[in-house]
C-alpha cells in the first residue's frame, strides 16, 4: 500500500481524502435541515430521506445506463434522488402541520418509513453495479497515487460548497430569506405581514428534504459508491445535531460537515496503515463527537443563540 | 377504564381511531404489495395465518411480543413525562451485554472460559436473577445517561438517545470481536454461550419462554406506577405542563432521572431475555429491530402500558409473518419495516382526528 509507505503523512492524506469524500452527505443534509429549522420546524426524518435518495439515485442510474449511456444516467439519478426527497418532504410537511401532531414523532416515523421504502424497493439493486458520477481529479499535479486518489473530488461536493454561501446570502439579503426567517422566528409577525405560514414551511421542508435526497445520491453514486442497507448508518441523524453545532448558519454548516467527515475518516485511515485494534470503537467516534458537542453547546437554562424563535413550538 | 353511561362514546373513539388507522395502513401496504406483483388479499390472509392462525404459529408471535412489550416501555414511560426517548435498541444491546457478562462471570468465573471449563454448581435461579438484574442495571444506566444529559445540559433527548444506539452497537461489535470473543464463532463473532442449565426456560411444553411473563409483569407494574402512584402522577403533571410542575415544587430533575432509568431498565431486561432465553450468547443477532419496533408499539398504544402489551402481540404477529412473506411471496425482508413505517405515519395522522367527529362526544344533556 502506498499510504503505508508514507507513514504518518499517509494517515494525514487518507484523512484528508476521507474528509472530502465523507462530508458530502453531511453537507447536504445539514443544509437541508438548516433551511427546515429556519422556518421553525424540525425534520428528524432526513436519515430516511438520505437512504431513499441513495436508493433512487442508484436504481435510476442503473436502469437508465442502457438508454442514456453511463455518462448521463448518474446525473438523472441525482435528479431522481432530489425528487424522492421532495416526495418524502411533502409527507413530512403535511403531517407535521396537522393539529396536535408533534414533528419529532413524525420524524421518527419518517426514519422508519424512509428506510423501509429504500430497502423494500432497493432490494433488487444491491447486486448490480450502477454507473457512478464522474470525479474531478484535482490531484493531477502529484505523482503519489495516494494523493491522487484523495483529491478525486465529486462535483456534488463543489455544488454543496457553493450552496452554503448562496444559502447564507439568501437568508441575509433576500426578501424570501426574510420571509423564511420571520416564519421561523416569530410566526405572529409573519402572520401580520400577510404570509401564509403553512405554505412557507411546506416549501422549506420540501426543499430541505430535496437537499437531503441529493446527499443520498452522493452516498450511492460517489462514496462509497454502492447501494447497501447499511450505507448511511446515522449520518442523516448526525447532520441534524450538526445544525445545532453550526448555530443555524449555512457557512458554519460547511465547516462542521468537513469536521464530521474528518472524524468519520479517522477509523478507516488508521486501518489503512495497519492500526486495527478497536476499529469498531473508532467507528463510533462521530457519534461520540456529536454527543460531546451537544453537551458542550447546549444549556439547560437559556435557548441557544441563533436558534429560530419558534423552533419546536406546537403549531 | 370502565364504561359508564356517559363516557362510552369517548372510549369508543379511543378504540375506533387506532383500529381505523391500522386498516388504512393495511390498505396503503396493499398498494406496495401490488407494485411487486402480489395479490394483497392473499398476502393479508397469509400474514393472518402465520401471525394468529393456529396455536403453533401463534407461539412465534408471542415469542416476538415478549421483547416488544419491554422495549415499548422504554419509549412509553418517558413519554408520559413529555420526553421522547428512542434509545430502545441501544439499551437492549447494553442490557444483553450486561446479562451475558454476568452470566459468564457467575458460571465460569471469567469471560473467556477455556473450552473444557465446567460451569459452577450455583443454583440456576440465582444466576438467572443476577442476569436479569444486570440487564436492568446496565440498560437503566444507559438511558439514565440520556436523562442526565437532558436534565443537566439541556441536550435534546431524542437525538442523544438515537446516537447512543449507534454507540451501543459499536460497543457490542467491539466486545464480541475482541475481549468477549469465542474463538469458535467464525462467521458471526459472538461471546461465549451461557451454559444450557442457566438459560431461562420455556413455559410448560410450549416454545414460549418466561420472558413473556417478564414483559406482562413489567407492563402491569408500569401501568400501576404511572396511573396509581404519586410518582406517576407527578411525572404526568410534568409531562402535561412543565411550568406548573416547577411552580408547584415537583422535583422535575429527579423525576427525569428516575423515569429514564426505569425506561432503560425495561429495554435492558428485553436484552437479557433475548440473550438468556433465545440466543444464549451476545452477537449481532441482538440487533433485530426490537428496539425500533418498540417505539412504534408505544406510539400505537398511546403510551399506555397495558395497551402496549396488547399492541406488542399485534406487532409481534406482523414481525412473525415477515418470514412467510419472504418465503411464499418472494418479498424483501424489509417488507415488515415498510409496513411498520406506514402504520407509524397513519397512527400519527390519526392523532389529529381525535375530537373531530361529533358522534364520539359524550352527550351534554345527561
Amino acid at each position: 500500500m502506498a499510504s503505508e509507505a508514507l507513514g504518518s503523512v499517509g494517515v494525514f492524506v487518507a484523512i484528508l481524502g476521507g474528509t472530502l469524500r465523507g462530508s458530502v452527505p453531511f453537507l447536504f443534509v445539514s443544509l437541508g435541515e438548516c433551511l427546515t429549522e429556519k422556518s421553525g420546524k424540525i425534520n428528524l426524518g432526513l436519515e430516511g430521506t438520505l437512504l431513499t435518495g441513495a436508493m433512487s439515485a442508484y436504481a435510476v442510474s442503473f436502469l437508465l445506463q442502457g438508454k442514456l449511456g453511463s455518462g448521463l444516467a448518474p446525473w438523472i439519478g441525482v435528479m431522481a434522488s432530489g425528487l424522492a426527497g421532495l416526495c418524502l418532504g411533502f409527507i413530512h410537511a403535511w403531517l407535521s402541520q396537522q393539529r396536535r401532531v408533534n414533528d419529532i414523532a413524525v420524524g421518527i416515523a419518517m426514519i422508519i418509513f424512509g428506510s423501509g421504502v429504500a430497502f423494500f424497493l432497493g432490494k433488487s439493486f444491491i447486486q448490480p453495479k450502477a454507473p457512478q458520477l464522474p470525479t474531478l481529479d484535482l490531484g493531477f499535479w502529484s505523482t503519489v497515487p495516494a494523493v491522487q486518489s484523495a483529491l478525486k473530488i465529486s462535483p456534488l461536493f463543489l455544488f454543496g460548497m457553493a450552496l452554503a454561501p448562496v444559502m447564507h446570502w439568501f437568508f441575509r439579503s433576500t426578501r424570501w430569506g426574510l420571509i423564511v426567517r420571520a416564519v421561523g422566528d416569530s410566526p405572529d409577525a409573519a402572520l401580520a405581514m400577510g404570509i401564509s405560514i403553512p405554505k412557507v414551511r411546506m416549501i422549506c421542508i420540501m426543499v430541505g428534504s430535496l437537499f437531503a435526497g441529493i446527499g443520498g445520491s452522493g452516498l450511492s453514486l460517489y462514496y462509497p459508491g454502492i447501494w447497501s442497507e447499511n450505507i448511511s448508518s446515522g449520518q442523516g441523524l448526525m447532520a441534524v445535531a450538526l445544525v445545532i453545532f453550526a448555530r443555524w448558519n449555512p457557512i458554519q454548516c460547511l465547516w462542521a460537515s468537513l469536521f464530521f467527515g474528518g472524524a468519520q475518516a479517522l477509523g478507516p485511515a488508521l486501518q489503512a496503515v495497519g492500526i486495527d485494534q478497536g476499529r469498531y470503537l473508532f467507528n463510533a467516534i462521530p457519534y461520540l463527537l456529536t454527543l460531546v458537542i451537544m453537551v458542550l453547546t447546549c444549556s439547560p437554562r437559556k435557548t441557544l443563540t441563533g436558534a429560530p424563535g419558534a423552533l419546536g413550538e406546537k403549531s | 377504564m370502565f364504561f359508564t353511561q356517559t363516557n362510552w362514546r369517548p372510549i369508543t373513539e379511543g378504540i375506533c381511531i387506532p383500529l381505523g388507522s391500522l386498516v388504512l395502513a393495511l390498505v396503503l401496504f396493499g398498494v406496495f404489495v401490488t407494485i411487486l406483483g402480489n395479490n394483497p388479499l392473499t398476502v393479508y390472509e397469509a400474514m393472518h395465518q402465520t401471525a394468529f392462525g393456529n396455536w403453533r404459529t401463534f407461539q412465534g408471535t408471542l415469542l416476538r411480543a415478549a421483547p416488544l412489550m419491554l422495549t415499548a416501555l422504554c419509549t412509553a414511560l418517558p413519554a408520559r413525562m413529555g420526553l421522547m426517548i428512542i434509545g430502545n435498541e441501544g439499551a437492549l444491546v447494553i442490557g444483553g451485554l450486561g446479562a451475558v457478562i454476568t452470566g459468564l462471570l457467575l458460571s465460569y468465573g471469567n469471560l473467556t472460559p477455556s473450552l473444557t471449563a465446567t460451569p459452577t454448581e450455583l443454583s440456576p435461579l440465582l444466576i438467572q436473577l443476577s442476569m436479569a438484574l444486570a440487564g436492568i442495571l446496565f440498560g437503566g444506566a444507559w438511558i439514565g445517561i440520556v436523562g442526565a444529559l437532558k436534565h443537566y445540559r439541556g441536550v435534546n433527548e431524542t437525538i442523544s438517545s438515537l446516537l447512543m444506539n449507534y454507540i451501543a452497537i459499536a460497543l457490542l461489535n467491539h466486545l464480541v470481536e475482541g475481549p468477549l470473543k469465542d474463538p469458535r464463532s467464525l462467521n458471526k463473532p459472538s461471546s461465549f454461550a451461557i451454559p444450557e442449565p442457566f438459560m431461562v426456560g420455556n413455559i410448560g411444553d410450549t416454545r414460549i419462554h418466561y420472558g413473556l411473563i417478564y414483559g406482562i409483569i413489567a407492563c402491569l407494574v408500569a401501568y400501576i406506577l404511572i396511573q396509581r402512584t404519586t410518582f406517576g402522577f407527578a411525572a404526568r403533571v410534568a409531562g402535561g405542563n412543565m411550568k406548573a410542575a416547577l411552580v408547584s415544587g415537583l422535583p422535575v430533575g429527579k423525576l427525569t432521572l428516575v423515569i429514564c432509568f426505569l425506561a432503560g431498565s425495561c429495554a435492558g431486561l428485553a436484552g437479557m431475555v433475548e440473550v438468556a432465553a433465545v440466543q444464549s450468547q451476545a452477537n449481532s443477532s441482538l440487533i433485530a429491530g426490537y428496539g425500533y419496533s418498540g417505539i412504534l408499539v408505544a406510539f400505537v398504544a398511546r403510551y399506555n402500558p397495558i395497551a402496549a402489551a396488547m399492541v406488542a402481540i399485534l406487532l409481534g404477529g406482523i414481525i412473525n409473518s415477515g418470514g412467510t412473506l419472504q418465503r411464499n411471496f418472494n418479498m424483501p425482508d424489509a417488507t415488515v419495516l415498510l409496513f411498520q413505517g406506514l402504520v407509524f405515519l397513519v397512527v400519527i395522522y390519526s392523532e389529529s382526528l381525535y375530537g373531530r367527529f361529533g358522534w364520539f362526544r359524550q352527550s351534554q344533556s345527561q
